[in-house]
C-alpha cells in the first residue's frame, strides 16, 4: 500500500496539514515521535494563539485541542513515538522508515510533507563560558519541566534573550513565585513582540538590559551567578562593564533552528537565512513531493502563519498525487537591503503568492520595494520580531523576468 | 583474607579493583566520593592511549615504564570489556627544522621505552596522509600504536567487571580521616561510617596529596592543572584520520586535533596552572589558546556555530611529574597519585605495578580464584544496531522502539540497561550525566535541549522519587527545586 501523503511531526503544521490533506481526500499518514500531539502547543499554557486563525484568544493547549479534535474527528492514521529513522526517494516513489514500540516499519508515500520543527540554541552555540552545572536549562526545557512535568526548575532566574519564548518564560517563572533578575538581550532591541515585552516585563517589573552579554556561568554543583557585560554596536563586550549578578538558574532563549537533518541528507536545496529548505510557492523543496511548512521551514512568531503553512502543503500535496502540481521554480527571489530573508524564496509567476519574511533590524519608515516590478509598499515601523507578510499579485509579475528582487530601505 | 580499601573509582582505582578481583584472599571496597565512577580527572581528558614515545625515562621512569606497556594491555582489556576504541595511530608535525630534530629525539626515546612501528615520513607522505594539514608542516613522527578510547565508558566497564567479581563500590562517600595504628593502616573513615581495611590504595586523583596527607606521608603536593577542550557537531569537518599532535614543549604534548571515538572533530587541551581544584570553568582566554593553537595545525577549523559543547578537565600534577606508584612506610598504604598523563594509557600497567607491589613490598601472597570472569558486556546502543536486530529488541521490549535521544538516537531501552546497571554498581543519587556517559544520550546537535526532561522522567520512576530531585551530575546538581507551586507555598508559610 502506497499513502498519499506521510506527515512527519504532529504540531500544529504537521496537524492542519493532516487535516487539509484528509478534507482533500488524500490518504494521510500522520508520525510524530512524541506520546501526545500538538508540538509544543501542549506545554504553551499562555494565551495569544489563534487571534487570525480561529478569531479568538486561546491557550497553547486549547489551540491545539482544536486541531487535535479535528484530526481525531476525520480519522486521520497516526503514530506516535514514532520517530522516523531516514527518507529515502526513489522517482516519484518515498519511503519513510520509522521505529515505534510497535516496531520498525518502512512506508512507502507519494508525497512528504515535513514539519519537524525546530530546536532551540544551547549555551555552546552562544559561546557563553564558565561552569557547566545543573540550573541551565534551554526555555523551552524549563516550559516542559514547570507546565508538563510541574517541576520548578529554580528560584532566582536570568534569562538569555528576549525572544518571544524567553520573555514568556520570564512571566512564568513570576506567576510561580520565582525572581525573575534579568532578561539579557544583545542587541539594542528586544527580540519578542512588542505585546509580550509589556506583559510579561513590564507588567511584573522585570528589568531588561539590553545591549548585554551573558559571558560566563559560575557555580560549582548548580548555578551561582552569571557574569554580564555591555557591547558595542558590534556586539562586542565593553571592558570594564563586567558585572556579576547572583541567580541559581539560566533560562536560555536565543533562537531557534528549523530541525531539517533529514532533509539535508537528502540533499535538498537549502538557505542560509532562514536554516531551512528553500521552497516554491506550493512550498514543495528542491526534491519534487517533498513539501516544508512550519518551524522546520522558517521560525515562525505566530502558530496562525505555521497552520497556514500546513494546509499550503497539504493543498499542494493533492496537487501532486493528482499531477497537476505546476512547477514554481521558474522566478527567484532574492532579499536585499534590511532584509534577512524572505520565504518562498522561488516562485512561479503565475499566481498570487504570499510572501513571509523577516527584517535585519528595526526601521522606522520602510520602504519594501520589488525592484524588477517597480512597486513599493511603505511601512510606518517594521521589527525583526515581527514577521511579515506580503502578498503579491499575479498580474505585478511580468512573464519574462528570472529573478525578483524584494528588497527594504 | 586481606581488607583492601580503594580510594577513589576512577580510571586508576578501577583498574586497580578489576585487577586485584582476581585473588580469593583480597576482599576489595572502592570509597568514591563521587556519585559515580570516572569523574573526576578520567572524566574530561584527550582520551588517548598514547604511544609512550614522550616520557623521558632519565626523568619520569615511572611514566616511562609504564606507559608503552598500558598501550598493550589496553589492546586486550577492550576487547575484555567492550570498550569502544579506535586505534588510528598517531603524526607529531614539525613545522621547521628545529622541530624536526625535536621527532629525532621523540623517535629515539619511544625506541628507548620499547614503543614499536614508529618512523619519521616526509612532507609528501604526511601530508597524503593528512590532505587538510597546514602546508607548511615539514615532515612528521608516525606513531601506529596510538589510540584512543571512550575514558568514562571504559571506567565504568572496569567498575562492572570489578562488581561482577566481587568488589563493592560505595559513592557518595568522601574519605575524612584514616586510621593508622603501629605503623599499619587500619582502616578509612567516611561520613556515614568506618571501614576497616588492612590495605588503602590511594588512586585519589586531585586530592591523592590530601588523602596521603591523612595516613602521615606529607612529601608530595597535587597541583591541578586545567585543560580545555572544543568539541565540533558531528556533521562538522573535515576531519583528521590520525591523532594530531604539534611537536611538544617540556610541559605539555600540545593541542590535539583529533577525530574522538564518537566521531566528532574535537581540538585541545592548553595548560593553564591553577590552585582550585573544583575550579572546571571554561574561560575565553584558554578557549582562544586552543582555538588558535589547533589552527596552526589544522587551518580548517569549522564555524564556531558547529560547536556543541566546550568542557575542561584537571591534571593532577606534581614538583616531579612522574607517577609516585609505591608502598609507603606505613604499611598497607600504596599511593597511586600524581597520576597525569599518560595516566589514562598507564592505567592497565599501573594495576599490575600495584599487584606487584602488595606481593612484593607488602609481603602478602596472592591467591588465584578459580572462577575470575574477565569479560563484560556492554549495554544495547539502538544506533548500533541492524534492523533484524531491531526488530527481535522491540519484541523483546517495546522501550527499544521509544527513541529518547533524537539526536543521537538512544532508545528508553537503552537507558533503561544503562540504570540497572548503575543500581548494580551501587549508584543511590540517580544523574542525567550517568546515563548520558553510559548511552551517549544528551551528546548531540542539541546537547539534551529535547531529552534531559525525558531521561529525568525515566529515572525518577526507576528509582522511585520525585522528578525535581533527579540530579545532572550527583548530589547538589537536583534539576529542580520542588514542585512547580513550592515557591508559592514558602512565600504564603
Amino acid at each position: 500500500m502506497i499513502y498519499d501523503t506521510v506527515v512527519i511531526g504532529g504540531g500544529p503544521a504537521g496537524l492542519a496539514a493532516s487535516i487539509k490533506a484528509r478534507e482533500e481526500g488524500l490518504n494521510v499518514l500522520l508520525l510524530d515521535e512524541k506520546d501526545y500531539l500538538g508540538g509544543i502547543l501542549p506545554q504553551c499554557i499562555h494565551p495569544g494563539f489563534g487571534l487570525h486563525y480561529f478569531k479568538e484568544d486561546l491557550t497553547g493547549p486549547e489551540f491545539a485541542h482544536r486541531l487535535i479534535e479535528k484530526l481525531e474527528d476525520m480519522g486521520v492514521e497516526k503514530r506516535l513515538t514514532a520517530t522516523v529513522l531516514d527518507i529515502t526517494v526513489e522517482g516519484d516513489k518515498k519511503k519513510v522508515k520509522y521505529v515505534s514500540p510497535e516496531g520498525l516499519e518502512s512506508v512507502a508515500t507519494k508525497s512528504i510533507i515535513y514539519a519537524s520543527g525546530a530546536r532551540e540554541r544551547h549555551r555552546f552555540e552562544l559561546g557563553i563560558v564558565g561552569d557547566r552545572v545543573a540550573g541551565i536549562f534551554t526555555a523551552g526545557e524549563a516550559q516542559t519541566l514547570m507546565d508538563i512535568y510541574g517541576v520548578m526548575p529554580g528560584k532566582e532566574v536570568v534569562i538569555v534573550g528576549s525572544g518571544d519564548v524567553g520573555l514568556i518564560m520570564a512571566r512564568r517563572f513570576a506567576l510561580e513565585g520565582a525572581r525573575v533578575k534579568a532578561v539579557v538581550e544583545l542587541m539594542p532591541y528586544p527580540g519578542g513582540l512588542a505585546r509580550n515585552i509589556v506583559q510579561c516585563l513590564q507588567d511584573f517589573s522585570i528589568p531588561l538590559y539590553l545591549s548585554h552579554r551573558v559571558l560566563e556561568i559560575r557555580g560549582r554543583k548548580r548555578v551561582e551567578g552569571v557574569k554580564i557585560a555591555k557591547v558595542d554596536d558590534n556586539l562586542e563586550s565593553l571592558p570594564g562593564t563586567e558585572f556579576d549578578m547572583p541567580c541559581d538558574t539560566v533560562i536560555i532563549s536565543a533562537g531557534l533552528i528549523p530541525r531539517i537533518k533529514l532533509l539535508k541528507k537528502l540533499g535538498v536545496e537549502m538557505d542560509a537565512n532562514t536554516g531551512g529548505p528553500m521552497v516554491d510557492e506550493n512550498l514543495e523543496t528542491s526534491i519534487s513531493g517533498i513539501f516544508v511548512a512550519g518551524n522546520a521551514l522558517l521560525i515562525n512568531d505566530l502558530v496562525d502563519y505555521v497552520v497556514e503553512q500546513g494546509e499550503i502543503a497539504a493543498l499542494s500535496a493533492k496537487k501532486y498525487v493528482e499531477g497537476s502540481l505546476q512547477p514554481s521554480r521558474r522566478i527567484r527571489i532574492r532579499a536585499e537591503g534590511n532584509l534577512r530573508f524572505v520565504v518562498p524564496q522561488y516562485v512561479s509567476g503565475k499566481r498570487d503568492v504570499i510572501l513571509y519574511g523577516r527584517v535585519k533590524k528595526p526601521q522606522e519608515g520602510a520602504i519594501f520595494k520589488f525592484r524588477e516590478i517597480g512597486e513599493e509598499r511603505r511601512y510606518p515601523v517594521v521589527k525583526p520580531s515581527e514577521m511579515f507578510k506580503i502578498k503579491l499579485r499575479v498580474e505585478r509579475i511580468p512573464s519574462n523576468i528570472r529573478e525578483l528582487t524584494l528588497e527594504v530601505k | 583474607m586481606y581488607k583492601v580499601i580503594i580510594i577513589g573509582a576512577g580510571i586508576s582505582g578501577m583498574s586497580i579493583a578489576r585487577e586485584l578481583s582476581k585473588y580469593e584472599n583480597l576482599k576489595i571496597i572502592v570509597v568514591e566520593r563521587k556519585s559515580d565512577v570516572g569523574w573526576g580527572v578520567s572524566k574530561a581528558n584527550t582520551a588517548l592511549i598514547h604511544g609512550g614515545y614522550d616520557d623521558d625515562p632519565d626523568l619520569y621512569p615511572v611514566r616511562a615504564k609504564l606507559c608503552a606497556r598500558g598501550n598493550d594491555i589496553w589492546r586486550k582489556w577492550v576487547k575484555e570489556l567492550q570498550i569502544p576504541s579506535v586505534w588510528n595511530g598517531a603524526l607529531v608535525i614539525a613545522k621547521n627544522d628545529e622541530e624536526m630534530k625535536e621527532l629525532e629525539i621523540l623517535l629515539k626515546r619511544g625506541e628507548r621505552n620499547g614503543v614499536n612501528g614508529m618512523r619519521i615520513i616526509s612532507k609528501e607522505e604526511l601530508l597524503k596522509m593528512e590532505p587538510n594539514l597546514s602546508p607548511d608542516s615539514q615532515g612528521a613522527l608516525w606513531i601506529p600504536s596510538v589510540g584512543q578510547i571512550a575514558p568514562i565508558p571504559a571506567v565504568v566497564a572496569l567498575a562492572e567487571n570489578a562488581v561482577d567479581n566481587g568488589v563493592k563500590i560505595i559513592f557518595d562517600s568522601p574519605v575524612e580521616k584514616i586510621k593508622v595504628k603501629d605503623g599499619k593502616v587500619k582502616g578509612v573513615r567516611v561520613s556515614n561510617g568506618f571501614i576497616e581495611g588492612d590495605i588503602i590504595i590511594n588512586a585519589a586523583g586531585l586530592y591523592a596529596d590530601e588523602i596521603s596527607k591523612m595516613a602521615g606521608l606529607d612529601y608530595f603536593t597535587i597541583h591541578p592543572r586545567k585543560g580545555e577542550y572544543w568539541l565540533f557537531d558531528d556533521t562538522a569537518g573535515p576531519k583528521p584520520k590520525h591523532v594530531l599532535f604539534p611537536a611538544p614543549t617540556k610541559k605539555t604534548k600540545g593541542v590535539v586535533v583529533t577525530t574522538e571515538v564518537s566521531g566528532h572533530l574535537m581540538i585541545g587541551p592548553n595548560a593553564k596552572d591553577q590552585d582550585d581544584k573544583e575550579d572546571l570553568a571554561n574561560t575565553k582566554e584558554g578557549l582562544e589558546e586552543v582555538w588558535n593553537k589547533a589552527k596552526l595545525i589544522w587551518p580548517k577549523l569549522p564555524p564556531r556555530s558547529k560547536v556543541i559543547r566546550t568542557f575542561a578537565g584537571l591534571r593532577p600534577e606534581t614538583k616531579k611529574a612522574d607517577f609516585i606508584i609505591k608502598a609507603e612506610e606505613v604499611y598497607g598504604f600504596i599511593n597511586v597519585a600524581g597520576i597525569r598523563s599518560p595516566g589514562l594509557t598507564a592505567a592497565p600497567a599501573i594495576a599490575m605495578e600495584v599487584k606487584e607491589i602488595i606481593e612484593r613490598d607488602l609481603g602478602i601472597k596472592l591467591k588465584k580464584k578459580n572462577k575470575w570472569k574477565p569479560y563484560r558486556k556492554e549495554i544495547t546502543h539502538f544506533f548500533m544496531l541492524s534492523p533484524q536486530q531491531i526488530r527481535e529488541k522491540i519484541r523483546e521490549n517495546n522501550a527499544y522502539g521509544k527513541i529518547v535521544c533524537k539526536c543521537n538516537k538512544v532508545s528508553e531501552g537503552d537507558i533503561l540497561e544503562a540504570i540497572e546497571r548503575m543500581k548494580k554498581i551501587g549508584i543511590k543519587v540517580p544523574s542525567i550525566d550517568s546515563i548520558k556517559f553510559r548511552t551517549k544520550a544528551t551528546t548531540g546537535t542539541c546537547q539534551g535541549s529535547f531529552c534531559r526532561v525525558k531521561i529525568a522522567v525515566i529515572l525518577a520512576r526507576e528509582y522511585n522519587i520525585p522528578l525535581w530531585k533527579v540530579t545532572l551530575k550527583g548530589r547538589g546538581s537536583e534539576i529542580g527545586v520542588g514542585d512547580v507551586k513550592s515557591l508559592l507555598r514558602e512565600v504564603e508559610a
